[in-house]
């Protein structure tokens, strides 16, 4: 058993009644890697990273955690192993301030013998989130503000930092500068900068060339539900990633997906 | 705090740079209305230039006029037990408009269990069961009363949680029901002469005692808590609430049980404070109560409020209301006027929102 690979799926394949979304997906993921994931709409990107998170059940095909297989019931699931999951639509509650956000649903409490009415500890809740966001460098004026208040960057920023203070195992992210301006889309990456600094694991999501450049060691790319490429970033440049997502490209032992 | 400001980047955390807090606005219109009520006092020509709230008798040295004061709290204060639960309903994105007539089921209910054997020395002539009934110990009717609003509770909660229908329809079916229960209870007879020891949860300014007891312990409840914190999550974003892996249809079924325990327990207050208990008892209750929260700050979208927002709500209530009867407005005008207030209150919460959103 190689542990120096984080996940690893073995022929994952989701068909939706007669669609064939995505087809034998064989990826691999090592400790400290950070990896994009390209392709045209409709290539299977989306759906790949849904059967990993939990959010829809597999056809077929396995997926290894950290050398174990896994079955994630919901992305509920996936959280508890590990696997932090940064969406295209975030999931903040605007009522509540940063600190609120980050604990949602993982209190610090106090006299846990009270059950449901146990008391929240603040301070150290606080303590903790200025620490996780000082450690991404995350810059928000004053995280008692509630997210309602908050830029499109700084919200993204909260959701990121929230995967960075709990240690996640994996972190995958979804578009996550998509709807955002030139200066958050540079915080946000910085954010992703200081997670492969840390170590930890990432898979990118983007349509972003410069980005994924940028940020990432590997570059996977999908066409038609099926990997057609697996780039070193060294090996490779934009007009190649373009030839390989468009299909004027197909790299060698991936033929099938021509 | 010294050490107020901290972090790297601008990253702070300013306990001095929080909100303006909406309870202070609601406490200034409380402020004013009670102002403009004494204005009308000395303006109006049939008012002969009396007071609303101070004493101006010099046969006292009392500042305040006491009795209308206590008229005031008495008045909010059954009714403000109601809107506490309501509050944490509302606030979780849900609403409950069974708590009225559940306070008429559950005053029937309750009062049957509290009866006195020798009313004058005969037989208690209300008797609604046999001998057994009869000079129970107090904890008896406290336990069926609580009882029965959990069990109504655990139901709208259910429905609401588990059937996904709306909490409007499902809390108006239970309106009814409620109300069926309370008149089918004994075919529409009171039902009266409770043991002393029932009689005494209502007596005198009790039911303000308790009132404030039970604010202050959901205040901390909905604050310090995770029950509260979980609450205003679901009010805000469910999804991100159940992604959070909060389990939001148990929670939702425990905030409806609490709302109905807190309306059961108004209605114990109530009937032990009239020494009797009718089924038209609480009518437009479950509407009072959701104002109360309403001119407090609780929006209606979920998400937002407090319960000091809800007390205060309770105060403008009360002196609104007893306001009218001071500058002798007709009954009927008093309805009126309530509506348009409760309007006014939610307009004014819409307009104040777009306000913020706009300047983020």
């Amino acid at each position: 058993m190689n542990d120096d690979i984080v996940l690893e799926t073995r022929s994952l394949t989701k068909h939706y009644g007669g669609v064939h979304a995505l087809n034998d997906a064989n990826f691999t993921l090592k400790k400290g890697e950070h990896v994009a994931i390209m392709g045209d709409n409709g290539a299977g990107k989306s759906t790949f990273v849904r059967q990993i998170t939990g959010v829809e059940q597999r056809t077929r095909g396995d997926i290894l955690f950290y050398g174990e297989p896994v079955e994630f019931d919901g992305p509920l699931d996936a959280r508890k192993a590990g696997i932090e999951t940064v969406f295209q639509t975030l999931a903040l509650a605007d009522d509540l301030d940063v600190p609120d956000n980050l604990f949602l649903g993982r209190e610090k409490t106090k006299l846990d013998w009270l059950g449901p009415f146990r008391l929240l500890d603040y301070k150290a809740m606080r303590q903790a989130t200025m620490d996780g966001l000082e450690k991404t460098a995350v810059k928000i004026p004053n995280i008692r503000n509630t997210i309602r208040n908050m830029s499109g960057g700084q919200r993204q920023c909260v959701a990121i930092a929230r995967t960075a203070t709990f240690h996640s195992r994996l972190t995958i992210m979804d578009e996550p500068t998509a709807a955002l301006g030139v200066q958050e889309t540079a915080q946000v990456e910085n954010i992703i900068r200081t997670l492969k600094e840390a170590g930890e694991p990432l898979i990118l999501v983007s349509h972003n060339m410069r980005q994924v450049f940028d940020l990432v060691d590997r570059i996977v790319v999908f066409r038609r539900g099926r990997i057609c490429a697996n780039l070193r970033k060294e090996d490779t440049d934009g007009q190649d990633v373009v030839a390989y997502i468009t299909g004027a490209k197909t790299q060698e032992g991936y033929e099938d997906a021509a | 705090m010294a050490d107020a400001t901290q972090g790297t980047g601008g990253l702070t955390f300013d306990a001095r740079k929080r909100a303006w807090p909406n309870e202070l606005n609601i406490f200034f219109a409380l402020i004013l209305i009670i102002f403009a009520f004494e204005a009308a006092g000395q303006l109006l020509p049939y008012m002969n230039g009396q007071s609303f709230l101070f004493d101006t008798r010099d046969r006292f040295d009392s500042i305040f006029n006491e009795a209308r004061l206590r008229i005031i709290i008495l008045q909010v204060a059954i009714i403000g037990i109601i809107a506490l639960g309501v509050t944490q309903v509302i606030i979780s994105g849900g609403i409950d408009l069974s708590s009225g007539p559940l306070v008429g089921a559950t005053a029937m209910i309750v009062m049957s269990f509290a009866q006195t054997e020798l009313v004058n020395g005969g037989p208690n002539p209300k008797a609604v069961f046999g001998d057994w009934a009869f000079d129970l110990p107090l904890i008896i009717p406290l336990i069926v009363g609580l009882s029965f609003g959990a069990f109504i509770g655990a139901i709208n909660g259910s429905l609401i949680a588990y059937t996904r229908i709306p909490p409007f329809i499902a809390t108006l079916g239970m309106f009814l029901i409620c109300r069926g229960i309370a008149q089918a209870w004994t075919r529409g007879q009171p039902v009266s002469f409770p043991t002393e020891s029932y009689a005494l949860i209502g007596k005198g300014m009790m039911p303000v005692y308790l009132f404030i007891a039970l604010a202050i312990l959901f205040h901390f409840i909905l604050k310090y808590t995770v029950y509260g914190k979980h609450t205003y999550a679901i009010g805000s974003n469910e999804d991100a609430a159940r992604m959070s892996g909060i389990n939001v249809k148990r929670h939702k079924v425990m905030v409806y049980m609490i709302a109905s325990m807190l309306a059961a327990f108004a209605a114990i207050v109530l009937s032990s404070k009239n020494l009797t208990a009718q089924s038209g008892m609480g009518i437009f209750y479950e509407l009072y109560a959701i104002a109360m929260a309403v001119i407090g700050g609780v929006s209606l979208t979920g998400g937002r409020g407090s319960i000091i927002g809800t007390v205060l709500g309770a105060m403008v209530f009360g002196v609104i209301q007893s306001g009218f009867t001071y500058i002798k407005l007709d009954a009927f005008y008093q309805l009126m006027a309530m509506g348009g207030i409760i309007i006014g209150a939610v307009v004014l919460d819409k307009v104040r929102q777009e306000r913020a959103a706009s300047r983020s």
